[in-house]
This record gives C-alpha cells, sequence and structure tokens, in this order.
C-alpha cells in the first residue's frame, strides 16, 4: 500500500475538482486505507487477506481476481456496469474479468464533487463527476503495475506495456496484474497519469452488457429486503398517519401476545413491533393502539397548500430570488400592446420504487452494522452515529442492490429508524415498511405554481419574458440551505433556450408545509413543464407550427437546433400523423444533455394514449450507450406515469393514496413504442437519468392541445383535468 | 401445526400460521428471497410464482391455500441461467434496478409454457400485472420474444 501522503487538510470538496485536488485526496485516501478504513464484507475478493490496494478504487488479490469499487448506488440506472468501465478502461483490464464492490462510506475518498462533497448519488452526476477521477484511478494503477514490473525485472518502464490484466516486457516477460500487486502497492501513487486519448477507448463509449443482470435473472440479487444476519429479527413500524406527528401513548397490550413477538419498543417515528419474522411483526403492529398528537400537518389538504402557494407568488411580501437578468422585461412586457400570461401548476407526487423502504441494523458493542438501499452512505453513518450516540467510525454501511431509488433513498428516515430499533432490542433488525408506509410516509415532489408572461412583436415573436416559480425548496430541508439563498435545485430548466431579447426569471420558496423530496428530474420537470407548454401556447397565438416557431427562436443555439430538428425529422412532423393521432413536441437541456422529444397520441373517451415517444438526445461522450438508450426509455415511462395520472393529496394531513390501486403506474399495455436517437458527440458527458422524465409532460401535453383543443395548464392529464381545461 | 408444500420439487413442512400470505413463507422461512414484495394486494405482480404451473401473487395467496400443491419459484428457472427467458433478459439486458425481475420471468414463463408464439397483445395481456417502476416493457416484450422463437426451435 501506498505510504505516499500529503496534508490530510484536502476537504472533501476537493475530491474531484480538479486533477491536482484529485491526487492530494486519492493519497490521503490510500493512506486513510490502511489506517482504519473497513472494508470487510464489501466483496468477496477482499475476503482473502491476500489484497492489494493501489488505491482506493482498485483492488488486486495475488490470484489476480480485480475488485472496482462503485462509490455510487445501483438503482437501475447502470452505475454497477459504468463506474467499472471507466476505471478498467484506463487500467486497460477486460470489463467482463472484474467483480465490482460497492464503497463504504467515506465521503472524503468517495464523494460527489459536482453536489458539493456528499456521497451521493442522484442529480444524474455519476457519469459528469467519475468521467476524470475514474479514468485516473485507473491510469494511476496501470503506472503503478508497470513500475513495479520494471523494478522488479530491472527493464526501464518504457520497454513495458500494460494490457488486458498483464504487464507485458520484452522477450516474452510477462506477469499478471495479480503477480505484481504487492510489488505495486507499496509505490507512490503517480501525480501525473497520462490518460488516453478517446479515439483509442476499448471500453467506454462501446454497449456493454450489465454487470448486475445474471444476478438480477434468478433471484440471487441482494436487495435490501434481502438482507439475512444472523439472529435477526424483523420489525414493522407504526407512523403517524399524519407526517410529522408523535406518539402521545399507545397500547401495545394484545400485540406481545401475539405469535412471535419479541418485543414492542417506541421510538421518536412511532411504535415498532420486533418479532420472529416480518409478517409476525406485521400482524401485530396492526392490532396496536395508538395515541397521536399529529402536529402541525393535521389540518393540510393539497388544496390549501396550493391555496397557500398561489397566494404568496402573487403577495406584495414576496422575496423572490432572481436569476441572472436580460434587459428589463417586465417593463417591456407592460408596455407592450400584446401580452400573453399563463399560469402552471403542478401536483405533489410519490416516488414509489418497487422496493418499499428498509434496512438492517445492528447496534452492539457501541458499534453499529447497517446493510441495505440507500442513495446517501456517509450522511446515513454519520446521522446513525450521532442519533445512536457511537462514533462515526464505528458505523459500517453496506450498500445491497436499490429496488428503486428516483431520490426517495436519499433520505434516510428509514435508516435511523432501523438503528433506534436495533439499539432498542439489542439484536440485529431488519426494518421492512409496507407500500401504504412507503407512499404515505415519502418525501413527496413538491407542488409548484408558475406565472409566466411574454409580449409579442409584430412578428409573432417574444420580445420579452418573464417567469416565476414558487414551490418549495428540498434543498433547504435536506442540507440546510438558507431561504435567502437561491436553490440551484429549483432553478434548472427556468431558463429555457429561446432568444427573447429581454428576460426575468426568478424563484420564490414557500413552505406549503408538508416534507418534500428530490424526485427524479427533481425541478427540471417544473419548469421545463411550464415553459415547453408556454413557448407552444405562444406559437399557436402567433399563428406558428410549434416546431418551426421554436426552430426560429434557436439561430444560435446549434446544439438545441440540432436535435429538435432531428426529432421532428425522425417523428415524421410536418407529415400527417395515422388518423387519429397528434404530435407535441418539446425540447430541453438539463444536465449537460440536450434533448428533444416528439409525443405521437390519441384522445378518446377521456383516456390519453400515448403510441410513440421518438426521443432525441444529445449528451456529449457516453460510456455505455446501451445504458443511456434504457435510461431515457426509463425516464419517459416514469415521466408519463406522473403525466397521466400521478397526484397525491390530503384530507386531514393524511395521505389518501395507499397502494398502486390508487396511484396508477404505467403498465406493458400502455408503454409506447420508442423511437430514440442518441447524437454522437465529442462534448463533455451529460446525465441521461432524468431529463427525459421533464419533457414527456409538455410533449404529451403540446399533442393534447393538437387533438382536442383544450390547453393543459396542469397535471395530470386526467378526464377531469382535460374537461376544465 | 404444520402445513406441507413442495418448494421447486421438495417437500417441506412449514410452521407458519395457515393465513400467513405464501410469500412471507417462502421469503422469510423457507428463506428463497428471489421472490419479492412489493404491495401486499396483488397489484403489482412482484411476488409472482407458480401454484401447480398457475402463476399467482404469492402475497395475496394464504398459505393454506397452497396446501399440498407445487409452488415453483424464480429460483427454480434454471440453476444456471439456461432458461431460454433467462438467456434472453441477459442478450437484451432487460433488467434495470432488477427488483420487479423475478415476477416478470415467472409471468413470462407461466405464458410460454402454454404459446410458443405469443403476439404482442397477448404478451400485454399475460404482463400487465407486472409493474415495472424503470420502465423496461420494451426490452421485456422484445425478450420474450427472443425466447420464445428458441422455444420453438427446440
Amino acid at each position: 500500500m501506498t505510504t505516499k501522503t500529503s496534508s490530510s487538510s484536502s476537504s472533501s470538496r476537493t475530491v474531484g475538482v480538479n486533477r491536482r485536488g484529485f491526487l492530494q485526496t486519492s493519497a490521503v485516501a490510500s493512506g486513510g486505507l490502511m489506517l482504519g478504513v473497513s472494508f470487510s464484507g464489501v466483496g468477496d475478493a477482499l475476503a482473502a487477506g491476500t489484497v492489494h490496494t493501489p488505491n482506493a478504487w482498485v483492488h488486486i488479490a495475488d490470484d489476480n481476481t480485480i475488485t472496482l469499487i462503485s462509490a455510487r448506488s445501483e438503482m437501475g440506472q447502470g452505475v454497477y456496469t459504468s463506474m467499472p468501465m471507466l476505471i478498467a478502461e484506463e487500467l486497460n483490464v477486460d470489463i467482463k474479468q472484474i467483480k465490482v464492490a460497492m464503497a463504504p462510506p467515506n465521503g472524503k475518498i468517495y464523494g460527489n464533487a459536482l453536489l458539493g462533497g456528499p456521497q451521493l448519488t442522484g442529480g444524474s452526476t455519476s457519469v459528469r463527476d467519475g468521467w476524470d477521477k475514474l479514468r485516473v484511478a485507473g491510469a494511476q494503477v496501470r503506472m503503478m503495475l508497470v513500475s513495479a514490473a520494471a523494478l522488479k525485472w530491472n527493464i526501464p518502464e518504457d520497454k513495458l506495456r500494460a494490457e488486458n490484466g498483464m504487464v507485458l516486457g520484452p522477450k516474452g516477460k510477462k506477469a499478471t496484474y495479480g503477480q505484481l500487486a504487492a510489488e505495486a502497492a507499496r509505490l507512490p501513487v503517480p501525480q501525473t497519469p497520462t490518460l488516453k486519448d478517446p479515439k483509442d477507448f476499448r471500453i467506454v463509449g462501446k454497449p456493454t452488457k450489465r454487470l448486475d443482470t445474471p444476478a438480477k435473472v434468478n433471484g440471487t440479487a441482494e436487495f435490501g429486503i434481502d438482507v439475512k444476519l444472523p439472529g435477526m429479527v424483523y420489525a414493522a413500524l407504526e407512523q403517524c398517519p399524519v407526517i410529522g406527528g408523535k406518539v402521545k401513548s399507545f397500547d401495545a397490550t394484545k400485540a406481545k401476545g401475539m405469535p412471535g413477538v419479541i418485543n414492542v419498543v417506541e421510538i421518536p417515528d412511532g411504535v415498532a413491533v420486533v418479532a420472529d419474522t416480518w409478517w409476525h411483526a406485521q400482524k401485530a403492529r396492526e392490532t396496536i393502539k395508538v395515541e397521536w398528537d399529529e402536529g402541525a400537518g393535521a389540518a393540510l389538504t393539497e388544496k390549501t397548500m396550493m391555496a397557500g402557494i398561489k397566494a404568496a407568488a402573487v403577495s406584495e411580501a414576496a422575496k423572490p430570488l432572481a436569476l441572472p437578468k436580460v434587459g428589463d422585461a417586465d417593463a417591456a412586457i407592460k408596455a407592450a400592446t400584446k401580452v400573453i400570461k399563463a399560469e402552471y401548476t403542478l401536483p405533489l407526487l410519490s416516488h414509489s420504487p418497487l422496493e418499499p423502504m428498509n434496512f438492517t441494523a445492528h447496534y452492539h458493542d457501541n458499534r453499529v452494522e447497517l446493510i441495505g438501499p440507500t442513495q446517501w452512505q456517509d450522511a446515513a453513518a454519520g446521522t446513525v452515529a450521532k442519533v445512536c450516540g457511537v462514533p462515526v467510525e464505528n458505523v459500517s454501511l453496506r450498500t445491497t442492490f436499490l429496488g428503486g431509488g428516483f431520490g426517495r433513498r436519499i433520505d434516510i428516515d428509514f435508516i435511523i429508524q432501523a438503528a433506534q430499533i436495533s439499539k432498542a432490542v439489542g439484536k440485529p433488525v431488519k426494518l421492512v415498511w409496507t407500500r401504504e408506509d412507503d407512499m404515505t410516509h415519502d418525501f413527496y415532489r413538491p407542488q409548484s405554481v408558475h406565472h409566466l408572461a411574454a409580449a409579442i412583436g409584430d412578428d409573432g415573436k417574444p420580445t420579452a419574458m418573464s417567469f416565476r416559480l414558487t414551490s418549495q425548496s428540498v434543498t433547504g430541508r435536506v442540507f440546510g440551505l438558507p431561504a435567502p439563498v437561491q436553490d440551484p435545485l429549483m432553478t434548472e430548466a427556468a431558463m429555457a433556450a429561446y432568444e427573447i431579447p429581454a428576460t426575468r426569471h426568478d424563484i420564490l420558496k414557500h413552505d406549503a408545509g408538508l416534507r418534500v423530496g428530490y424526485w427524479r428530474s427533481v425541478s427540471h420537470a417544473l419548469n421545463a413543464f411550464a415553459n415547453e407548454t408556454f413557448i407552444d401556447e405562444l406559437a399557436v397565438a402567433a399563428g406558428k407550427d410549434p416546431y418551426a416557431y421554436r426552430m426560429s427562436l434557436l439561430s444560435t443555439k446549434p446544439r438545441f437546433a440540432n436535435v429538435l430538428k432531428q426529432a421532428a425529422d425522425k417523428a415524421g412532423w410536418g407529415t400527417p400523423a395515422p388518423a387519429g393521432r397528434f404530435r407535441g413536441i418539446a425540447l430541453m437541456e438539463g444536465y449537460d444533455t440536450y434533448m428533444a422529444m416528439v409525443a405521437e397520441i390519441s384522445y378518446n373517451k377521456g383516456e390519453v394514449k400515448v403510441h410513440k415517444v421518438t426521443t432525441v438526445a444529445d449528451l456529449g461522450r457516453m460510456v455505455n450507450p446501451d445504458t443511456v438508450e434504457a435510461q431515457i426509455q426509463s425516464s419517459v415511462v416514469f415521466g408519463l406515469t406522473a403525466a397521466l395520472w400521478g397526484e397525491i393529496t390530503l384530507d386531514k394531513g393524511r395521505v389518501q393514496q395507499t397502494n398502486f390501486h390508487q396511484y396508477r403506474l404505467l403498465r406493458m399495455n400502455e408503454s409506447p413504442e420508442f423511437v430514440t436517437v442518441l447524437v454522437p458527440s465529442t462534448e463533455k458527458p451529460g446525465g441521461i437519468g432524468e431529463p427525459a422524465t421533464a419533457l414527456i409532460g409538455p410533449a404529451v401535453g403540446n399533442a393534447l392541445f393538437a387533438a382536442t383543443g383544450k390547453r393543459l395548464r396542469t397535471m395530470p392529464f386526467t378526464e377531469q383535468n382535460i374537461a376544465s381545461a | 401445526m404444520t402445513t406441507r408444500i413442495q418448494i421447486n420439487g421438495k417437500t417441506m413442512n412449514v410452521k407458519a400460521e395457515p393465513d400467513t400470505p405464501l410469500l412471507w413463507v417462502i421469503r422469510d422461512e423457507v428463506g428463497l428471497t428471489g421472490t419479492k414484495f412489493g404491495c401486499g394486494m396483488a397489484l403489482c405482480g412482484a411476488c409472482t410464482v407458480h401454484l401447480d404451473g398457475q402463476p399467482v401473487r404469492s402475497c395475496s395467496t394464504p398459505l393454506s391455500a397452497a396446501a399440498g400443491k407445487n409452488v415453483t419459484t424464480i429460483e427454480s428457472l434454471s440453476p444456471n441461467n439456461s432458461h431460454p427467458l433467462q438467456k434472453a433478459w441477459i442478450a437484451h439486458d432487460v433488467p434495470q434496478c432488477g427488483y420487479c425481475q423475478s415476477g416478470q420471468l415467472m409471468s413470462a414463463a407461466a405464458l410460454l409454457k402454454g404459446n410458443k408464439n405469443p403476439s404482442d397483445a397477448d404478451i400485454d395481456a399475460a404482463m400487465s400485472g407486472n409493474i415495472c417502476r424503470c420502465g423496461t416493457y420494451p426490452r421485456i416484450k422484445a425478450a420474450i420474444k427472443t425466447a420464445a422463437a428458441e422455444m420453438r426451435k427446440a
């Protein structure tokens, strides 16, 4: 292992910010590995005790087993494959020959620089954050292996090359990485690794089979809900039906006498039944009588919340946070003879990943072991340490596969609960929520109100535009962002691509009283709906074709114009649609990805049917194009579900939707045909796990206008909302 | 009291109460965790297993209904991913998060048992009880067709 260290004052914020910062941190990290970052249990290869860690990302055993670390959680988006691909590209190993292990919690090494340092999977950042960092990590180790061979054979390094897991020298000299790993790990980490020219990539950019597929087709893939520890017991948790409510008193007399029940314990979030099986715990839970202090949310309804947001949006006292202005849009709109204004609103949504929230915790001997599905490892470990009163270095965390994340597993409420229950009963505990728990105790996608206005010139084009989003800041809750500070996760896609001489955009934060969370594509899904519906309205008002109108405002925006044109061409825009079908178009940049979409729909008896979705994406360089295509399809299905049916409502503070019969999810017979075009590009990589989620809503809404002449300024596109449009 | 069932060809006496959902018997008592819990109300299909060859939602099937019957789970599809459906799932790289895929595969296996050449409508009808929150539907459909073609050749 390397002994070279630099100042330990390098903070996690330097990780990956630039190459030099990364190298410093990496050196610290390697030292840190020796000093006690626990890797126990991260992979089979590591248990053998013959594993060398030249740096924190590459583990090589004497038997040549190579384990690459993924510091991002696999929740379907493919990082279990794409993260190792980036390392393997520079390490020169066959991607099929490596093992993958999930990183333990350590934000200093594994933090996400694009998000400011936390070890968090989200924001479509994994490839963008890892693109340089992981290739550097692979190149460092490749160089160390070559140096080790040079020393061992006494041959100059420039006579050696690393290829396919071997270092090769003159006259057939060769050694596997495993044979060189012990030597290599003792060498200093190279400060200036040479990275490949992308034209020489053999792995990155090539469609590659996912490494997790085999385990996911035979039941062996381990999700959080599948974890089993020796002596483990199961917990079911009764929480207040009003989120945020607390236990006043409870009667568990009956529950305690029920089969298999081991204990009933109160924790801050509710009353937990612990039993020998989960079903026993759940059955007993249903008999517990709890008197709740329902707290501040006891009277909430989604209607009063929305009324509050609308009132705040137009209040004289409003203190909106401005985005960069161009000209004086408000004055221009005031003076204009033709002005178009629109208000858009969006509802609360649930994440509903298919695996309900769960986690396994074992509190013992001033330590906590955590195992399960999370998107935010260091927050989970750090918070559990604080809550359980143990030093953070005594908290281990192993990340399983996630049965969906979509932002829900950025929150760690269920992890804290599992640890608290384990501490209370002194046993390893697996806490499993029901679907009803999951749907009624989510951190919901916030409601939003958008006020847009445009002054229209004689040519029908906008001469000025104003935009205000009023919604709740998730970042305020999750990261403690102060109210007077702009929330960058509310401004996404707020400033659209179109060339408008004067613009004013602002964001108004308003706490509507219910806890809210990051939901796939976050504020893109809010702002793109408003912007892409509004531009369609302007086109119609100008008597122009919605595609041509957009194009006329993109003369200096080649990446936007290119994806828009390709999408229109591919979808047959301008040619007659099949009988009874109508098209809508939408355009957005998000996560450095430029995307255009055309939805082809029909509308019959109140039901919207989406037949075909054509997507063109320019996301710069790609790691695994096969996964990129899958993520676009996935994002469309996710966003379409919300556009057609998604809405969480509350009565007396209680979420009214409890299961999939009341919160409808798209099924196979409702899934559209997909046409997807990926634009070849050498631009820096963009994110792809989310943007299409934000585009499908306005694309379908605009198609619905073409079909019905009704302009949908709210989602979901239910029969009732269409009728009242 | 115990209940006698056959799971993947093996006879077992399980001790769970007869009204326990088959899902939790399979997962927690027998220890086969490939079958998943998604909704508990037969709405999502993640828990699909075969009962005497017929696909059922094990979350809503009491153990008593399985007494004396054959239960087949994802673990029995093949030990080495050699079932045509598993091969097709790998060829098309179907799974994303993967949580629903055991149920998807068991529903698809039931379909292909009776229909080696399913139309799109047949596939929709057989598979629309299985929710995939990641939206892998186009690849599931393509993989079922690939598997069916292989089974027709066999």
